[in-house]
């Protein structure tokens, strides 16, 4: 039988005014195993931890009931209390009589017999509660970054500068990501290149930083602490080591019609290429799709010029196996696909471009070198029409998203500033719904294009563009004017709506990372950890998580490495005590729990069982690893035997609850 | 005058930069006017930006402006409609052949509708 001492806190008025305390406290005290209860003021004060100090020595208690706030407020500091006084922290329970009683009750004789009910309830569970021990992990002090655009890069140098060791995985050849295609930034318009290319040449030189490019992960076991990942290093056919990037073997390729992806298709690249000048690691790589030689067997130029023999062509993917401590995800986005926007005649007219085509074509390492021209006739174009929102906040039904993709209208503001300040002749009009420029000198920089520059923002939505005779005529509404526009354009340029990254979907469910609706990784607090995942051990950076410009998916990459580097920092993790554990006896080995876990806690093992006839039989059994499981309990509802239970909160003592209720 | 003439006529007479608007329309929601211009403070600034002038020039509303500076005074972005529509009226005034208001013309014109303050208005701006 335990000896129970019942603590009710009045929380100044805030539970003394509506719930008679002392009433509480005297009908607890008359509970079966009650051989203590007081009434205090101010129970969390240090005066109030005294006196449940003292009524643990002084009465040999073996648990205690504080009817007071939410545990989520208080159960630390009571339990904390009970701990320095020689209790299991594990045997103070709380009973909610502020939150779920006093603030949302009026009249005081019912309140009272709530909370008087809520006591008895805890009494109830304190009867079944038994000692427990958070079990401890070690920690592999070293981060996996997976995607190497700018979150990762920020991410990466950050853990690195506090001295971990740091992978990063990126699929594309060059490490740079979308920051590397884009010419100015918003709103101080400093070029893209000179404030990327140097952090990535940081990566490169710091000893603390290995890069896997051109690779993917394959796939991730293990837990938070203690990660093993393979990651696939996909054969590029050159020797990473040999190859000094010399660049011969690009101009050399005789196979000159390859689309090249960086330049969004509107230009060509060789079969073998190196994406962009600053590309780091600067290796040249074999697109085996066009290789005439991997395809056919006859060519070989690049191997002949190539004066350090680094080409390979049986060169195979390799796996390499690494362990980890914390995972980053920082797979960033993509713009989404236009095709299905008829309307605007993407698909019909070269000359109706995206964004991200308009940024390399106004680049000056861009297929144009930076001179503003038509894809379709290479001439000026006089007469430019921007169509903001493109996809983004559209009703779920169509093709496109439902959200704000967040940076289009200051890239679009600064599309048209540049136009109109390199060449003042052209027309530029820009299509709104709202403009939304929030952020430190965002709407400035918008006002700035509008009265420095003259751009035309007329609210109202594009709703046909036709090509009529090298012409694309736009027909849209001008809503404060309440009329129909008809503008006869040159170029058309929409501003996408913006998607993660098609690798995130099956790179969150090998890391049982949850996500949302729209693939966006979702963070454990929207407001308070808002770069970590639901999932210990991953954290999330940049655009993976939700559209965000450069400044904030900095800001955030920084964050998250100030997360992953609390985490390495630590020599072992203290585990959740409040874990489930499956009785072996009842488990069947059906696999309901291992499916429901979101966290991957749960792995099943043959075991060897003596039967009451002295044979042996080996058995399926389910077996939860304590580091990972995070004390959900969605197994034990979704075991059909009962074999799942939960550490704290046990079949047994949420019935004795009900109970206590009920009675 | 050519279209594209009257309206940097017109921004220099008022000294006004219609491109600081930014579409609030609290210039209109303040108009004490309102019910009698078919043209009003905002459309003011947004059609003389667009060059859409002729139709505020022979708009009867033009002349039915207070000049009571309520916009002037409101609006957050210091846009000054009022002096846009004074600019629109003088551009009126100076197509037709610099008639200028004059004082022993007043008496005339007075009629109970036309509100005192426009006439003291035109006195100022006409009298030299």
């Amino acid at each position: 039988m335990q000896r129970i001492g019942v603590f009710v806190c009045w929380c100044g008025s805030n539970i003394a005014a509506t719930v008679d305390v002392k009433a509480v406290a005297e009908a607890l005290g008359k509970e079966p195993g009650v051989v203590y209860f007081e009434d205090y003021q101010y129970m969390c004060s240090e005066e109030g931890q005294n006196k449940i100090k003292a009524a643990i020595r002084d009465y040999k208690l073996t648990g205690a009931v504080v009817c007071s706030c939410s545990p989520r407020m208080h159960e630390n500091t009571f339990r904390k209390a009970a701990a320095a006084a020689g209790i299991n922290s594990f045997m103070v329970e709380i009973a909610n009589i502020r939150e779920q009683c006093s603030w949302i009750h009026k009249d005081m004789q019912s309140a009272t017999e709530k909370a008087i009910i809520l006591g008895r309830a805890a009494i109830a569970k304190v009867h079944l509660n038994a000692p427990l021990t958070a079990g401890e992990s070690p920690v592999t002090k070293r981060a996996l970054v997976i995607g190497g655009g700018i979150a990762g890069i920020q991410t990466a140098l950050d853990i690195a500068d506090a001295g971990f060791e740091v992978d990063i995985v990126e699929k594309k050849p060059t490490i740079g990501g979308k920051m590397s295609q884009i010419d100015k930034t918003f709103p101080t318009l400093d070029c893209a290149a000179c404030i990327l290319t140097p952090k990535m040449v940081d990566v490169a030189q710091n000893e603390k930083i290995r890069i896997f490019s051109f690779s993917e992960v394959d796939s991730v076991k293990g837990f938070v602490g203690n990660f093993n990942v393979s990651i696939r290093r996909k054969a590029r056919y050159v020797d990473e080591v040999k190859c000094t990037g010399c660049g011969l073997c690009t101009e050399k390729c005789p196979q000159k019609k390859v689309p090249n992806e960086f330049n969004l298709g509107l230009d060509q690249r060789r079969a073998i290429y190196i994406p962009f000048a600053q590309a780091v690691p600067k290796v040249a790589t074999i697109d085996p799709d066009y290789c005439t030689m991997l395809k056919t067997g006859k060519c070989g130029v690049c191997s002949k010029v190539c004066a350090v023999g680094a080409i390979d062509y049986k060169q195979k993917d390799t796996i390499v196996e690494e362990q980890y401590g914390a995972i980053v995800v920082a797979t960033g986005y993509n713009p989404i696909e236009l095709t299905k926007y008829d309307e605007f005649a993407y698909s019909q007219s070269p000359d109706v471009i995206t964004s991200m085509e308009f940024e390399r074509i106004t680049n000056a390492a861009g297929p144009t070198g930076g001179v503003l021209l038509r894809p379709s006739d290479g001439e000026h174009p006089h007469k430019i029409v921007f169509v903001q929102c493109v996809g983004s906040r559209e009703d779920g039904g169509g093709c496109g998203k439902t959200y704000c993709s967040k940076i289009c209208c200051m890239y679009t503001a600064k599309h048209a500033m540049l136009t109109r300040e390199k060449y003042p002749d052209t027309e530029v009009y820009v299509f709104y719904i709202d403009v939304r420029t929030p952020g430190k000198n965002f709407d400035e920089f918008y006002r700035r294009a509008v009265e420095e520059y003259g751009v035309h923002y007329i609210k109202g939505m594009v709703g046909k563009v036709s090509p009529e005779n090298g012409k694309l005529m736009v027909r849209a509404s001008d809503l404060i004017e309440g009329k129909q526009l008809t503008i006869d354009a040159d170029l058309v340029v929409l501003a996408a709506a913006i998607e993660p990254d098609k690798s995130a979907r099956p790179l969150a469910t090998m890391l049982t990372a949850s996500m949302d609706t729209n693939d966006f990784f979702t963070e454990a607090h929207p407001k308070l950890r808002p770069v970590e995942s639901p999932t210990a051990g991953i954290f999330l950076s940049g655009c993976c998580q939700g559209p965000k410009d450069i400044p904030e998916t900095v800001a955030q990459a920084s964050a998250c490495a100030a997360k992953v580097i609390g985490l390495l920092a630590k020599d072992s993790l203290t585990c959740n005590a409040c874990v489930a554990h499956s009785e072996e006896m009842l488990c069947n080995g059906c696999s309901s729990c291992e499916k429901v876990c979101p966290y991957g806690a749960i792995t099943y093992q043959e075991k060897e069982f003596r039967m009451p006839d002295r044979t042996t039989k080996m058995r399926r059994v389910a077996s939860v690893n304590p580091a990972v499981c995070q004390g959900c309990g969605a197994c034990t509802v979704a075991c059909p035997s009962g074999a799942m239970d939960l550490h704290g909160f046990s079949n047994r003592q949420i019935m004795a609850e009900v109970d206590a209720i009920c009675k | 005058m050519e279209q594209k003439h009257l309206r940097e006529d017109i921004l220099r007479i008022s000294g006004v930069n219609p491109r600081k608007c930014m579409k609030c329309g609290k210039c209109t929601g303040t108009c004490p006017s309102y019910d009698e211009m078919e043209f009003h403070p905002h459309q003011f600034v947004y059609m003389v930006e667009s060059g859409d002038i002729q139709p505020l020039m022979e708009s009867k509303g033009l002349y039915k402006c207070l000049t009571c500076f309520a916009c002037v005074e409101r609006c957050p972005r210091q846009v000054e409609p009022a002096k846009l529509i004074e600019a629109v009226r003088l551009s009126v005034i100076r197509q037709q052949g610099q008639n200028h208001l004059k004082p022993d013309q007043i008496p005339a014109m007075l009629d109970e509708d036309l509100p005192q303050q426009a006439i003291v208005s035109a006195m100022r701006k006409y009298a030299k």
